[in-house]
């Protein structure tokens, strides 16, 4: 049972946005902003920054969902699961290793991103605007995860669920419910 | 902000819908919740600016809003609003903190359902705006009165009307 009286049947974030439908708006058009429109970081590469932080946060939902998003964008399920157990050693470019060290930084607290972080980042080739919105996706989660996790929601364990969930995201974005 | 108007954009809605639309809690109350997650999470910014926003909004009453930093059980604000705070903080911490006992002592003092979820997002709202503005390492000044006057000016017009004075005018429909 969720902490309120949130609408039967919708997994994770869906039952809250559902239930507010003036926070949804807003909370849409952000992941929607982040993580779809066209950016020179592919989507792949920053479904796996939100599912990196998720899965630091320890929220189930949205490191299975966004994992699966990440693995649809990349044909990849393996990757995903590397970046989450030891991105440094995962098969990505040396540019997204230094990103998701920022974005782990921010996890924990945006004052810990360093001078050095940046400018490592920098080195490997990002732009301000990839640095800023690395700091943004993983700010971001830090809301979404706490709002799917500080509501108590249905948050089941269906593989499939997740994957049908998942191409929905790669494909539409975030803008409509997966769950209509 | 203003480097990124397409992301400042939902940003300010949602700090609109959270922290001004009509809502059973008023302006004042949920800005001291804003104030209180933006103190924990030591964000000098935030901070500061919600809590010269809460004032505003409470006929200046800036000893309250230093109060419920400092503890909030000892505020003078009602018991409803203590028990969404401890909410408040347990979602800082992390959302898997925040108990069915939390929810029910929030319940029992008169929070409905909607102020419930809107005490859980607003603190999950400023665990993200928190971040992004420490991360980025923005200026942050240190000027009371800056604070001061610029939240009186948010308190009186909201976020998205100030939010025009920085950001592209957004091309309008024919």
């Amino acid at each position: 049972m969720a902490h309120i009286a949130l609408p039967e049947g919708l997994p994770g974030i869906s039952s809250g946005f559902a239930f507010r439908p003036e926070t949804a708006k807003p909370m849409r058009e952000l992941a929607h902003v982040l993580l779809h429109e066209p950016n020179s970081l592919t989507p792949g590469e920053r479904e796996l920054i939100a599912t990196y932080v998720s899965s630091q946060n320890n929220c189930y939902f949205c490191q299975t969902s966004h994992g699966a998003a990440a693995a649809c964008h990349l044909g990849d399920e393996d990757v995903v699961r590397r970046v989450k157990l030891d991105f440094t050693n995962a098969p990505i470019s040396s540019k997204l290793k230094a990103l998701l060290a920022i974005a782990g930084k921010v996890q924990r607290d945006g004052k810990l991103v360093t001078a050095e972080d940046v400018k490592r980042a920098r080195d490997e080739g990002a732009s301000d605007i990839e640095i800023h919105d690395t700091v943004l996706i993983a700010a971001a989660f830090c809301m979404y995860n706490r709002y799917v996790d500080g509501l108590d929601t249905w948050q089941p364990h269906n593989d499939g669920m997740y994957t049908k969930m998942g191409r929905h995201l790669a494909e539409k974005g975030y803008l409509k419910s997966s769950q209509e | 902000m203003a480097f990124r108007p397409e992301t400042a954009k939902p940003l300010n809605e949602l700090v609109e819908v959270l922290l001004r639309s009509p809502n059973s809690l008023t302006p004042g109350e949920r800005e001291l919740i804003a104030t209180y997650v933006s103190y924990l999470n030591d964000c000098h910014y935030c901070q500061s600016i919600h809590g010269a926003i809460a004032a505003a909004h409470l006929d200046g009453d800036e000893e309250l809003v230093r109060r419920v930093k400092a503890d909030f059980q000892y505020a003078d604000i009602s018991d409803k609003l203590k028990a969404l705070l401890v909410i408040a903080s347990k979602v800082q911490r992390g959302g898997k903190q925040v108990t069915v006992e939390d929810v029910a002592s929030a319940r029992s003092a008169g929070a409905t359902d909607i102020e419930i979820h809107d005490t859980v997002l607003i603190a999950a709202a400023f665990c993200m705006y928190n971040r992004y503005v420490d991360g980025l390492a923005t200026v942050q000044p240190q000027d009371e009165d800056m604070y001061r006057q610029r939240g009186k000016m948010v308190a009186r017009d909201g976020y998205v009307s100030v939010s025009k004075t920085y950001l592209p005018v957004q091309p309008t429909a024919r």
